[in-house]
């Protein structure tokens, strides 16, 4: 059982801030389902108290915002991180200073945070510094409670909110509109505990299933007939550079934008809710392969089982799998079955 | 004198600042800051040519697939790779969704809500704006996201998602279509032309972009009752504020030409300034003399570099200022629409030049203008043709991609050396926009844009949000 909240009791006021990020969070947020996610969030008991894309308050307006959360005048139930935090140049956080203030958002956030009855990283970058960081992370990027895979970040591995919580890591990039929205209405429900998050402080919402799961190339991956090139139909684990069988999340079985995932739309999946994804070793879009077998394999399985099973599946392939693995549309349609019945 | 600054600027996309002089209530002089920066073309030192296709869209999540275009055409200019028919379509509709979608974010999210304000509360037109355009509040959001959405569809159908797909490919595009797929995205774009049809234009999206001057659009609009069309009660504010006459930038106008094949593109290329010239990429600088970066002479984006310098002296913004042939320029919808030639456009120009209210006309005449456009290409698609080509990247070669993104002309000037990517450039429209001063003290088009407004409380201090939206910045995509 999840324990409910303290904060259950009245509506959940939520501070949105971006960092150093792309925005692509927000506009993910705006591709909610249900299409007003505005109504959606105040239904579900979430009052924004400013976001920079949405909010009315401009320039002096906004930082009188601002100020009076920082001060404690406007209690802050939530607050959003969209974004890494910026350390650099040399600790100052002057890679980026919040306008109209002459201070790094470095501090802003630190002195929100220690306001705020959670603290949300919205996408991979706030979570764990994310593309931000990558290369050799010229802004010294990092997440708001990890940098990479290591504990630490802006608020260090030990800071908790006043119930417990650590940084509640909305991963993903960008991540998918209904974890956002689930994970703010959960909060605001009361309804969100410790329990509630992965190892890696993931909402287990999202992070329990794997992006495998619900792939429509699953045929193909069954008998491991791979896609060659972009727009082939096969499976994109073998040649194209595809983690879903080690990535987190519940991309195939919820669906983007109405009917698609990174894997319907013909490449790979990138693993963008984990740490580090930024910096996968090896060029993105091509399986690094030892002896011809996949570095990586799929999360849980032992790798003899894998290898001996994807030998035994391949030599089992059907003519069909094979043939339209390596095409862009169905060029052998599966066989119909007589029954004989009638 | 006395300056004030403005910040955070919000309903833009990043962060923005900006300084105004005031003298005897009128703006003298103004400085634009981007105060984030991340080092995306550091970031891509060193990577495999192809990673740019995962790196680049999140140099910004609004203008994510015309970063991804731009990126696959300096990857295909390097290559040599061609595009077949079907992955060109595919390609444009992508584009052309993304765009669209930007372009109604910016009106119902971003521009209308600041007419909602009570600085107009006294105004004819304020109680009725209010209801349908108050920020988190009016009753409009919720539909246009509705319709975003439905639009969106073709993401999930043709690109995986958005924002941050990879299906953008050198080659094409990595997702098929299928028969039965065509009928979805034609569903899909039938629904958002309904929207258009009946809540934006109030009116056949053909009868919009037939417009051929300023005299039939304030006809159309004074023809039209009270509440027929989101459109219309922007035509009614801004003609009731004046507001063409506010936000003139240098009136040239930039357009790296879009959609259809590169060589001979739907909406042409070029630039024009009373008349219609060629565009000569060759003939761009970067100039670095007011921004966070080490001094350098102005360079041609191939030979750009990108290295810090956070105390350097006179400078205030992390943004570079690309002048073309020396001079300053302006970028977005509204230049599209000028150097295609179209007659409002054209007409808008010639009487008040870039102004707030031609910009956003700009904006909503390509909609109109572009949807049945994609309508077209849905039906030219062909199934079972390819999708995607496929060709080798040499270790050593170089290539430029010049797209347009929803604000503008953007461009990527790639190198590679011995298989790994040596150098990377990228100027964005909000680059262009919302550049500093250049070496010879040239402001930047928004720069000029404010000067000469009123300066104060009230409506004068709305209208300087008007000015600053007109060109729809986006802040992460103009540092990167």
């Amino acid at each position: 059982m999840t324990p409910p909240s303290a904060r259950a009791a009245h509506r959940l006021n939520v501070l949105w801030l971006q960092s150093g990020g792309c925005g692509g969070c927000t506009m993910s947020l705006l591709c909610c389902r249900t299409g007003d996610v505005l109504g959606t969030l105040r239904e579900a008991g979430v009052d924004l108290l400013w976001h920079p894309a949405l909010s009315e308050e401009s320039g002096p307006e906004a930082l009188e915002v601002l100020r009076a959360c920082a001060e404690g005048r406007t209690r802050v139930d939530v607050l959003c991180l969209e974004g890494a935090v910026l350390r650099g140049p040399n600790g100052t956080g002057r890679f980026h200073v919040l306008a109209g203030t002459g201070e790094p958002m470095m501090a802003w956030v630190s002195r929100l945070a220690a306001r705020a009855g959670h603290v949300v990283a919205i996408g991979t970058c706030a979570a764990y510094g994310g593309m931000t960081s990558a290369g050799d992370n010229p802004t010294d990027a990092c997440g708001l409670q990890y940098e990479g895979e290591t504990p630490g970040g802006l608020l260090g591995a030990g800071w908790r909110d006043a119930d417990g919580l650590p940084v509640v890591n909305v991963a993903g990039c960008p991540p998918h509109p209904a974890w956002m929205v689930e994970t703010l209405a959960a909060l605001a429900a009361g309804a969100f505990g410790a329990a509630d998050l992965d190892p890696l402080g993931r909402p287990r919402s999202f992070a329990d299933e794997l992006v495998h799961h619900g792939c429509p190339r699953n045929e193909y991956y069954e008998f491991k007939a791979s896609a060659g090139r972009p727009s082939d139909l096969g499976c994109l684990m073998e040649n194209m550079g595809c983690k879903a069988t080690q990535a987190h999340g519940d991309c195939n079985t919820r669906l983007w934008n109405g009917s698609g995932s990174c894997l319907r739309g013909g490449f790979a999946c990138i693993d963008c809710t984990a740490p580090s994804f930024e910096e996968p070793g090896h060029a993105f879009a091509v399986t690094p392969k030892i002896a011809g077998i996949p570095m990586a394999l799929p999360i849980d399985m032992p790798k003899a089982w894998f290898v001996a099973l994807a030998a035994l599946s391949k030599s089992a392939t059907p003519r069909r799998v094979r043939e339209n693995a390596t095409a862009d549309h169905v060029v052998v349609p599966p066989g119909i079955r007589v029954s004989g019945r009638k | 004198m006395r300056r004030i600054t403005i910040g955070p600027f919000n309903r833009v996309e990043g962060d923005l600042e900006v300084a105004l002089d005031i003298e005897a209530g009128v703006v003298r002089s103004a400085q634009v800051s981007s105060p984030l920066f991340r080092g995306f073309e550091q970031i891509l030192l060193g990577k495999a040519p192809l990673d740019a296709l995962a790196i680049v869209p999140r140099v910004c999540g609004i203008c994510s697939v015309a970063q991804s275009a731009a990126a696959a055409r300096a990857l295909a200019a390097a290559s040599g790779v061609r595009s077949p028919e079907n992955g060109r379509l595919a390609t444009d509709l992508v584009r052309a969704a993304e765009n669209l979608a930007d372009h109604l974010t910016h009106f119902y999210l971003f521009f209308m809500p600041d007419f909602a304000r009570p600085a107009y509360a006294r105004r004819r037109w304020h109680a009725a704006v209010e209801a349908r355009f108050q920020a988190t509040r009016g009753t409009a959001a919720a539909e246009a996201l509705s319709a975003r959405g439905q639009l969106l569809e073709l993401m999930g159908l043709l690109a995986g998602k958005w924002p941050h797909t990879l299906a953008l490919q050198p080659g094409g595009t990595s997702r098929s279509v299928q028969r039965q797929e065509k009928i979805q995205l034609t569903m899909a774009l039938r629904g958002f032309r309904a929207f258009l049809e009946r809540t934006l234009f109030g009116a056949a999206l053909e009868e919009f972009a037939a417009l051929d001057g300023v005299a039939a659009l304030e006809a159309w609009r004074e023809a039209r009752p009270t509440g027929a069309g989101d459109a219309r009660a922007f035509l009614e504010a801004a003609a009731d504020l004046d507001l063409e006459r506010f936000g003139r930038a240098s009136d040239a106008f930039l357009s790296a030409g879009a959609y259809g094949p590169e060589e001979a593109p739907w909406l042409a290329r070029g630039v024009f300034d009373g008349a219609l010239r060629h565009f000569d990429e060759a003939a761009i600088r970067e100039d670095v003399s007011h921004a966070w970066l080490v001094n350098d002479a102005p360079r041609h984006p191939a030979q750009g570099a990108t290295r810090p310098d956070p105390d350097k002296a006179g400078a205030y913004t992390w943004c570079k200022a690309p002048r073309l042939a020396g001079r300053v320029v302006e970028v977005g919808a509204l230049a599209r629409q000028v150097v295609d030639g179209h007659p409002l456009a054209r007409d808008l120009v010639a009487r008040s030049g870039g102004n707030v209210l031609s910009r956003v006309v700009g904006r909503l005449l390509e909609v109109a203008r572009v949807v049945p456009e994609m309508e077209r290409w849905v039906d030219a698609l062909a199934p079972g043709e390819p999708f995607c080509a496929t060709d080798e990247l040499p270790d050593e070669a170089s290539g430029v991609g010049l797209v347009e993104a929803a604000r503008g002309t953007l461009g990527h000037w790639l190198e590679v050396r011995g298989g790994v990517i040596h150098g990377y450039q990228i100027v964005a429209p909000t680059t262009w926009n919302f550049s500093p001063r250049d070496a010879e003290g040239r402001p930047g088009p928004l720069e000029q844009a404010l000067v000469g407004l009123p300066s104060g409380d009230g409506e004068a201090a709305v209208l300087v949000q008007h000015v600053v939206r007109s060109f729809d910045p986006c802040m992460v995509c103009t540092v990167h």
